[in-house]
This record gives structure tokens, C-alpha cells and sequence, in this order.
């Protein structure tokens, strides 16, 4: 690089950090520092009365305070695992939902006259206008056994001769809250990415002797593939951590990994057992991210 | 029988007149332009023979059957789009072997169409390629490949050059006029390049306001053009008023703003008075000193005023004693044209009575 265009670049190199430096500082402080904390905790003892247990006191025999034993425990009850799959389920299952009630929607909204979009994206996000507390507390009221809905729905089984359900504090009511709360987290990227796609394609698919469904099939639908995997990661990995609508709508069966975590947290007060099972969950998102990405990557090379 | 006939169609958008009761008629096998500046209706009718769009009145038959029942994708009509719409998630291979899928041609015949087909546009060996990793020339090609693949009755053609650059473009005029002879599929081609409409039409339909100004083969719409819109869109051209003089002898004396008296070809049936305009192509008017040009019958003494070297040619603005100004071509190769004339110099312009033209308005 010639002197002279290094003259150029010094003050856009300072503009770089003055700008993307605070961020940095705040991400370092505040995510990387607790993660790296709660990395060490996991291999640590609890306290007596909650915390960690001091490395001072703690038997020289095993190894300075240090112990895998919270891994150990983890593994050695089968409970645990099974939470993390049912999480994975509910996870997969609310995604799955969001994706077929948001698909008609965001194609809807990107083939609507441009003038029509943006007062329909308005509305998709028009919940997050309220508070998420309420708006699940509001289901409780929905769901009751004196709301309309759960009359209605035992009113129909009566009738076939089905004994009455609950829908309250039931798996039900966890994934209904679930794809209520998320789903526009999957209509915008999907919007998005349909709204970026040129309609000469469908012309062209047309004209080339595809009926409705293949324009929808081989078409739209490959070409949304980006859209889907960034709408799905969006849905997926804050479901697999909720714990208030499992807390507020579910039942005492209903414990997912987030509910968990906190209850080793503000509960049981064993922060080290609380840190792993988080470090478990991050490892399963990460895990989960990368699957994704693999595959956006890969049919979205043309993206 | 024609193969395409559109009868008497009309096609409104709100108050604006797209298509104004037009009627064409292309043969099989023939290479048809419709030509004319932007809003002038030519997209509209190619999106009605496609199916796109639909006449508000009027008839489109291919071999005598109407149209207007059939949706696009069971049209025997396929569409090279101005921006080409390549599927940017399918290889060349693929794009190409769309219509054959859609079709549900059995597999052997369908790879071996494909292989023709890549064959046919020189992309054997981008056939697993994507969209994006191709040339303007390519992709241009792959969209020729999927229109062509399974052998519509007529190619539609919207403006398919127009994204490429001038050299480019010239190579793929070369080449669609051998794809099309080599497939014999019928092309109905839409541009406002006048240039290109001439290279590669067999038949042209210059298009103003929605309607058919002239339709005729290329040389016919260059030399011999119905109307002022006509000659002044194809080419270049000196146009002047007149009024006929003397409809007779063979010829026609007429009087022309700026110029004077001057001869004509003979016009059947025009009246004397009439009013027009005198119209001649730069290449047919000469220009030299006195000698060279006064043995024509139409020659006129004029300063140059300004010219254009481009090359080839020369094209000389001669202001004349009159008071009009003609555009003259001289061709740079002509014998001893060592010397060109400079602005100031005294030049005499002249042309054959025969090469001129009287435009009726």
C-alpha cells in the first residue's frame, strides 16, 4: 500500500473504531465476560445457602474447588435429557405451525399493491405495541374453562361423546402462546424475502407451461428457502429458552429446559448445575444455527 | 393461412389506448418485428399473444384457433423476456429443460432435446452452471434455449437485446438470425432500435399510438416509407415541406420550402396543390464542388455549416442559398477523398429527381 493511500485510510480506520467500539466495549462487558463466568461456575461447587462455594474451603482432593461434577449429574438422570428433547419438540412443533400460518400471509402481503404493504407489515407487528406479559396473561382468560373457546370445544366433544378437556395449563395452551407470540418473527423475514423476488420468474414459469402449483412449487417456494431457515432460526431458538408461557399457561408436566434453568437459579439456588444446563442449551442452538446455516448456505447460494 | 392473425384488436388501459383496433398477420416461419418508440403498444401485443394480458375487443388466432380461452402455460407460444427471468436457483441445464418437465416429456427424449438444444446456443459446457456465473451473452442465450427447447410455433421476443452492449448485441443479431433459420420457429420480435428491426426482420410493423403505421420488408419501409412517422423513425432523412407543382411527365415538379422547384418521382393519383413533405435520405445526396454535381437536376450551391466525421463516413449540414438545411453522407472510401471540406466552404449538394420522395400528409 502506498504511503499515500494509507493517509487516506487513517482517519476512515478511526471512524471504524469510534463507531463500531462502544458496541464492541458493551457486547465484551456484557456477554462475553458473564459467558465466560458462567463457563467457570458450571465447574464449580454450590454454595451453601446458594451462590458458588468458596474455592478457598473447598477439599483440596478435588482439584482446587474445580469438578465435572454438575456434567456428571446431568447425564446421570435421564429426566434431563428427556426435557431438552420435549423442549426440542415444542420448539420444532411451534416452528413448523408458525411456518405454514406465515408462508399464505407473507405471500400474501408481498403480492399485495405496494401501498398495501407496509400498513399490513404495520399490523403483524402491531402486538409487540403491548406488553408480552399481558398478552399471554390474556390467553389464561382466553383459554379458562369459562371462555367461550373451551365451552365451545367441550361442547363439540360432549357431543361426540368425548369427555371434557382442560385447555388451560395444558401442552395446548404452551404451543398456542408459543406460535401466538412468535409468529410474526416468521411472516417478516418471509416477507422480506418474497417481496425481493422478481414476478417476470412466475411470467417466465407460466410461459413455460407451469400451472399454479409448480409456479408455487418449483419457484416461489425454492427461492424462499432463505427466508424460511432465517424465519425458523428466529422462532426456534427463543422457544427452546421461553419459560413464562410454560411457567404461566402450562401445566406441572409442562417444564421445559428454560422453566429449569431458572428454577436451579431462583429455586433450588444451585447456580453450578444452572450454568450447565445452559451451557448444554447453547450448545444445542449453536448447534442447531450451524445445521441451519449449512443448509441456507447451500440452497441459497444463488440468494 | 396465416399462422398468427390478430384481428382487429383493441386494448384499453383506463382512458389510454394501448392497442387501437390492429390486425397483422404472421406467416410460419417468419421473422416479424413490431417496431416503434416506448408506450407505442408492441409490449401490450406481445403480452396478449402470450396470454398475459387479454384484447378489450378483436380476435388472436394461431392456426385459426381464437386464443382467448387458452392460458398462458397451455399456449404453444413461449416468451424471451426483456430481463430474461432465468431461474437464478436452477443450472443452465435445468432452466432449459423447465418447459420439457412442465411438458412431462419422457426422459430420454427430454435429455436428448436438452443436448440439441445447448448444442444449438453453444453452452454444452455451462450447463451445470448457475445463472448468476454467466455472461450477459449467456444468460441471453440460456433464455433463447428455454424458449426454443421444445419447439413453440412462435417465440416471443420482448426488447432481448437491449441489456447488452453495442458489440455484444451485434454478435447476437448474427446469431439469431441463424437460430432462427436453423429452427424455423416464428419469431415475433419487439424493439424500438430501428437499426436492429432492420438487420434481422423479414417482415417489420412500425407501430405508433397503438396502431400499425406501415407494414413491409426492411429495404421497402427504408426506401419507399408511407409517411412522415415512417421515414423519420427508420433512419435518417432530410424532410421539407412541399407543395406538388405539376403531377406529370413522369415525374412530379414540386415546390419546396427553402429549396425551390425541384423534380420528384411520379405519386399515382396526387392532385396539384397538394401539400406534403420532400423527403431524401443523406446517403442519396451528393455533395462535391460545382463540377461534380451539376449534371443532376436537383443541385443547389450551399456553405457547409457544420459536419460529423464518424469513420466510415462523413455527414455534412449544408446550409443552402434558399435558406434550407440538408444532411449530406460522404462515404470517407470514395476515390480520392484525401480532402474533406471544412465548415465555410462552398459546396454544391445534389440527387437524382428518382431518389427523392413526395410524403402525402
Amino acid at each position: 500500500m502506498s504511503s499515500r493511500a494509507r493517509k487516506l485510510l487513517a482517519p476512515a480506520r478511526l471512524t471504524k473504531w469510534a463507531v463500531s467500539g462502544p458496541p464492541f466495549v458493551f457486547l465484551l462487558l456484557f456477554f462475553v465476560l458473564p459467558g465466560v463466568i458462567m463457563v467457570i461456575a458450571s465447574f464449580r461447587y454450590p454454595g451453601e445457602f446458594g451462590g458458588l462455594a468458596p474455592l478457598a474451603a473447598a477439599d483440596p482432593n478435588t482439584l482446587h474447588g474445580f469438578t465435572l461434577e454438575t456434567y456428571r449429574f446431568f447425564f446421570s438422570d435421564l429426566i434431563y435429557t428427556e426435557i431438552f428433547i420435549k423442549s426440542f419438540l415444542v420448539a420444532l412443533a411451534t416452528t413448523l405451525i408458525c411456518l405454514v400460518m406465515a408462508y399464505p400471509l407473507a405471500l400474501l402481503i408481498a403480492r399485495s399493491p405496494k401501498k398495501r404493504r407496509d400498513l399490513m407489515v404495520l399490523l403483524v407487528i402491531l402486538p409487540f405495541a403491548s406488553s408480552f406479559l399481558i398478552r399471554v396473561y390474556a390467553w389464561m382468560i382466553l383459554l379458562g374453562p369459562q371462555a367461550a373457546l373451551s365451552q365451545l370445544a367441550n361442547g363439540l366433544l360432549g357431543v361426540l361423546g368425548i369427555a371434557p378437556v382442560h385447555l388451560l395449563f395444558s401442552p395446548f395452551a404452551v404451543l398456542i402462546a408459543m406460535v401466538y407470540v412468535h409468529l410474526p418473527f416468521m411472516v417478516l423475514p418471509l416477507y422480506t424475502n418474497l417481496e425481493k423476488h422478481d414476478p417476470n420468474l412466475l411470467d417466465a414459469a407460466q410461459d413455460c407451461g407451469a400451472n399454479a402449483w409448480h409456479r408455487f412449487w418449483r419457484v416461489t417456494f425454492p427461492l424462499s428457502l432463505p427466508g424460511i431457515f432465517s424465519g425458523s432460526t428466529l422462532v426456534f431458538i427463543p422457544v427452546l429458552g421461553m419459560f413464562a408461557i410454560p411457567d404461566i399457561l402450562g401445566g406441572t408436566g409442562d417444564m421445559l429446559v428454560g422453566n429449569l434453568i431458572k428454577e436451579q437459579f431462583l429455586v433450588t439456588r444451585d447456580w453450578p448445575f444452572g450454568s450447565t444446563l445452559s451451557i448444554m442449551l447453547t450448545l444445542a442452538v449453536l448447534l442447531f444455527v450451524w445445521i441451519a446455516a449449512k443448509l441456507g448456505t447451500t440452497r441459497g447460494r444463488y440468494a | 393461412m396465416a399462422l398468427l392473425e390478430i384481428r382487429n384488436v383493441t386494448r384499453r388501459f383506463g382512458d389510454f389506448v394501448a392497442v387501437d383496433n390492429i390486425s397483422l398477420s404472421i406467416e410460419a416461419g417468419e421473422f416479424f418485428t413490431l417496431l416503434g418508440p416506448s408506450g407505442c403498444g408492441k409490449t401490450t401485443i406481445l403480452r396478449m399473444i402470450a396470454g398475459f394480458d387479454l384484447p378489450d375487443a378483436g380476435q388472436i388466432l394461431l392456426d385459426g384457433k381464437d386464443l382467448a380461452d387458452t392460458p398462458p402455460e397451455q399456449r404453444p407460444v413461449r416468451t424471451v423476456f426483456q430481463s430474461y427471468a432465468l431461474f437464478p436457483h436452477m443450472t443452465v441445464a435445468q432452466n432449459i429443460s423447465f418447459p420439457l418437465k412442465m411438458a412431462r416429456i419422457p426422459g430420454s427424449d427430454a435429455a436428448r432435446m436438452l443436448r440439441e438444444t445447448l448444442d444449438l446456443v453453444h453452452l454444452t459446457d455451462k450447463s451445470d452452471a448457475y445463472p448468476h456465473e454467466l455472461s450477459g451473452g449467456q444468460k441471453q442465450r440460456v433464455a433463447l434455449a428455454r424458449g426454443l427447447v421444445n419447439r413453440p410455433r412462435v417465440l416471443l421476443l420482448d426488447e432481448p437485446l437491449g441489456a447488452l452492449d453495442a458489440k455484444l448485441r451485434e454478435e447476437m443479431q448474427l446469431e439469431l438470425i441463424n437460430l432462427q433459420r436453423e429452427v424455423g420457429v416464428t419469431f415475433v420480435f419487439v424493439t424500438h432500435a430501428q437499426v436492429e428491426a432492420l438487420a434481422l426482420s423479414h417482415r417489420i410493423a412500425v407501430m405508433r399510438d397503438g396502431r400499425a403505421e406501415q407494414v413491409d420488408e426492411p429495404s421497402k419501409l427504408y426506401s419507399f416509407p408511407q409517411n412522415r412517422f415512417v421515414a423519420d423513425f427508420i433512419g435518417h432523412i432530410n424532410m421539407l415541406e412541399a407543395q406538388v407543382l405539376e403531377p406529370a411527365h413522369g415525374h412530379l415538379r414540386l415546390a419546396v420550402a427553402g429549396l425551390g422547384e425541384i423534380l420528384a418521382p411520379p405519386l399515382h393519383g396526387i392532385a396539384i396543390g397538394s401539400k406534403g413533405t420532400f423527403a431524401i435520405r443523406p446517403e442519396q445526396v451528393r455533395i462535391g464542388v460545382h463540377d461534380e454535381v451539376q449534371e443532376l437536376k436537383n443541385h443547389f450551391l450551399g456553405t457547409v455549416l457544420h459536419f460529423l466525421y464518424r469513420g466510415d463516413v462523413t455527414v455534412y449540414k449544408v446550409s443552402l442559398a434558399n435558406g434550407a438545411v440538408i444532411e449530406a453522407l460522404l462515404p470517407n472510401a470514395a476515390q480520392g477523398r484525401a480532402e474533406l471540406f471544412k465548415v465555410g466552404d462552398t459546396v454544391c449538394v445534389g440527387w437524382r429527381h428518382e431518389s427523392g420522395m413526395f410524403l402525402h400528409e
